[in-house]
């Protein structure tokens, strides 16, 4: 799955640290989602897409 | 980003880090209690029968003990740190199983001369957890 978590933090000027911080994971798990390695669950792609002000479908991707 | 997030995100990790040393704790005690099971009989009370009946119910208890403390440290992680933990136990639990089924029969189809212990198969459980660890944590960096 593709996301544009990286965009979106750069664009605010936030450090993984600070997102992590926000979301209340660590910063490994920041840095694995931005990378596509790590697929966030439900609740966590909300808390993500709250955050953000927009909706899951415009954070993340499907790859199919 | 504000203040209250980050001071909760402290407060997380200051409880993963307590729940870390507890673990370590509760882990070192129960060795100790597992190791004056294995030895005490012999070596501190001469086969006691209540001392040693005494001794490896304490040393159940602690055993419980620690799966409790180990079930908090998880719930106290976060979703990718249980997954590498996760991971690491289900590759512990299936070396485990696989290693423990053939190492067991080794002796009786003559392939080693010694009789197969059970320590041995935990100190091969242990190991392919910490690896398995590890692995998981590089895999995420």
């Amino acid at each position: 799955m593709k996301n544009r978590l990286k965009v979106l933090r750069a664009e605010r000027d936030w450090t993984q640290a600070d997102l992590a911080d926000a979301l209340g994971v660590s910063r490994q798990t920041v840095n694995a989602i931005e990378k596509g390695k790590f697929d966030p669950s439900l609740p966590l792609a909300f808390k993500v897409a709250r955050l953000f002000g927009l909706s899951i479908e415009e954070i993340f991707h499907d790859i199919p | 980003m504000n203040a209250k997030k980050t001071t909760d995100n402290c407060h997380t990790l200051a409880q993963t880090k307590k729940n870390t040393l507890r673990l370590f704790f509760w882990s070192v005690v129960w060795a100790l209690a597992t190791a004056g099971v294995a030895f005490g009989p012999k070596n501190l009370w001469n086969f006691n029968k209540w001392l040693t009946i005494t001794a490896v119910l304490i040393h159940i208890g602690l055993g419980l003990g620690m799966i409790r403390v180990f079930k908090q440290f998880l719930l106290g992680l976060d979703e990718l740190q249980r997954k590498i933990h996760l991971d690491a136990m289900a590759l512990s639990l299936g070396i485990g199983l696989v290693f423990g089924g053939s190492y067991e029969m080794l002796e009786d189809i003559k392939l080693i001369p010694f009789q197969p212990e059970i320590p041995h198969l935990l100190t091969v459980m242990y190991l392919t957890y910490a690896v398995g660890a590890i692995l998981g944590i590089r895999k995420y960096q």
